[in-house]
């Protein structure tokens, strides 16, 4: 009982951190540059692609055993579709300012590599729970790298977080991180940070005299 | 059976794959329609408030609205539901007070900008035969730069601007200037280095007009009370 708890809050936390699609993987790089220039935006893409990963991850675990494999991309990418067509109802009907707002990116959550990837490498081979266990840990993961670049590049950009003012109204705002360098400088410096933390942790996993770490 | 033909035993059989696909296909579909129209009155009411925000935003003495569209044909009709623009005609809102008497004309405009398109949102008094003021309705200008066309006072002074329909077309063409260079009330003196972006609103509200505001005047009086 208690190893099956381990395993699905392994599999929950694969993608929150051990494997975090924004900061490890390094995937699905076109939204967490485009849409972070703001915590509301970031917050709601991270959000609807969770969803969509969720969504169709259990569906196509649930269908995995009557998919053959000649069709499982079309298959898969049909799904993935269909949930990515309720997001979009829902945001418009939620909010047409936030629809707006990410514009283009909420269909092309379709070809978000993490969804895909995740249908292929894990949801096709396990039942549903797990499968959409390690789906929402990688929603939640790439939600949290979305927050990490959107809330640093409002702050800079336009001296707000989640529309509220920070600094009052004598704030000369770093106009660049909000432009799509922002987006560049502000990744670059978290993938350095965390790379200082990987780094840090294996010495310290070799100063205790356990060789090299491989993660 | 010769060799072309010959089945692999562990090739999926067509039917099996027809059968999944379509089953998946349905199952999808049935997931589509019931988003779709679990959300449609939602959508709907909020594209409703958005457009009237819009509207009361640049005639504030609008407590309602009405769409129209004015043909090519110099007619006018009211929208019908989910109705889109019929070819050559332009969509416009009439804004009416609390006592049902016109309030001003909303239209909408759109431009080439530094990034994209700037689509406008302008007002027009058919009293004054003046544009009043404008808001945007969608902009990806650079921050800071090409977006202070709603923040810059010099900018905003250029408002009310002339524009009085004479015969087919605007009596004066309305155009953006250089900064520091207008001289007359048609024209919109740009901002100093928002040049492209100021240059937007002005062909944005011009286009729009030109079209627009010859073929409201013969049915003013019949817009002054709300049907």
């Amino acid at each position: 009982m208690s190893q099956t708890t381990v395993s699905t809050w392994e599999e929950f936390m694969e993608g929150v951190w051990r494997q975090n699609p924004v900061f490890v993987m390094v995937l699905g790089m076109c939204p967490v540059l485009a849409v972070t220039v703001s915590g509301i935006n970031a917050l709601s893409m991270g959000v609807a692609t969770a969803f969509v990963l969720v969504c169709s991850c259990g569906l196509i675990s649930l269908l995995r055993k009557m998919i053959p494999k000649e069709v499982r991309i079309a298959t898969y990418i049909v799904i993935i579709a269909t949930f990515v067509t309720v997001v979009d109802y829902v945001i418009q009907a939620v909010s047409l300012a936030l629809y707006d707002a990410l514009g283009a990116f909420i269909q092309l959550i379709v070809v978000n590599c993490i969804i895909l990837g995740r249908a292929e490498a894990h949801a096709s081979k396990t039942p549903p729970l797990p499968a959409m266990t390690n789906a929402l840990g990688m929603g939640i993961g790439f939600t949290i790298g979305l927050l990490a670049l959107g809330c640093v590049r409002e702050i800079l950009g336009a001296g707000t977080l989640f529309g509220v003012s920070l600094f009052g109204t004598g704030f000369q705002p770093w106009v660049v991180m909000v432009l799509p360098p922002g987006g560049f400088f502000v990744l670059g410096a978290w993938l350095l940070v965390f790379a200082a933390w990987e780094r840090r942790k294996q010495r310290k996993f070799a100063a205790q005299g356990g060789g090299v770490q491989h993660v | 059976m010769s060799d072309a033909t010959q089945i692999l035993p562990d090739m999926t059989p067509a039917t099996a794959m027809i059968r999944t696909l379509g089953l998946i296909a349905a199952i999808c579909g049935l997931i589509i329609v019931a988003a779709y129209q679990g959300t449609y009155s939602a959508v709907q009411e909020n594209k409703r408030i958005a457009v009237e925000r819009a509207v009361f935003k640049v005639v504030p003495a609008a407590k309602s609205i009405v769409e129209y569209f004015a043909l090519a044909d110099g007619e006018l009709r009211k929208v019908g539901a989910g109705e889109m623009v019929p070819v050559g005609a332009v969509k416009f809102y009439a804004g009416y007070d609390e006592a049902g008497k016109l309030a001003g004309i909303a239209a909408e405009g759109a431009a080439k900008g530094y990034s994209d398109f700037v689509r406008i949102l302008f007002s027009w008094d058919p009293v004054k035969n003046q544009v009043t003021g404008f808001s945007v309705v969608a902009s990806r200008e650079t921050p800071g730069i090409g977006d202070k066309i709603t923040v810059d006072k010099d900018f905003l002074a250029n408002f009310p601007l002339e524009a009085k329909p004479d015969g087919k077309a605007l009596a004066h063409e309305i155009r953006t200037v250089k900064h520091g260079s207008k001289t007359n009330p048609w024209e919109i003196d740009a901002i100093a280095g928002a040049t492209i972006t100021s240059r937007a609103v002005g062909k944005a509200i011009n286009d729009t007009a030109q079209m627009l505001l010859p073929r409201l005047a013969p049915h003013l009086e019949e817009l002054k009370e709300k049907p």
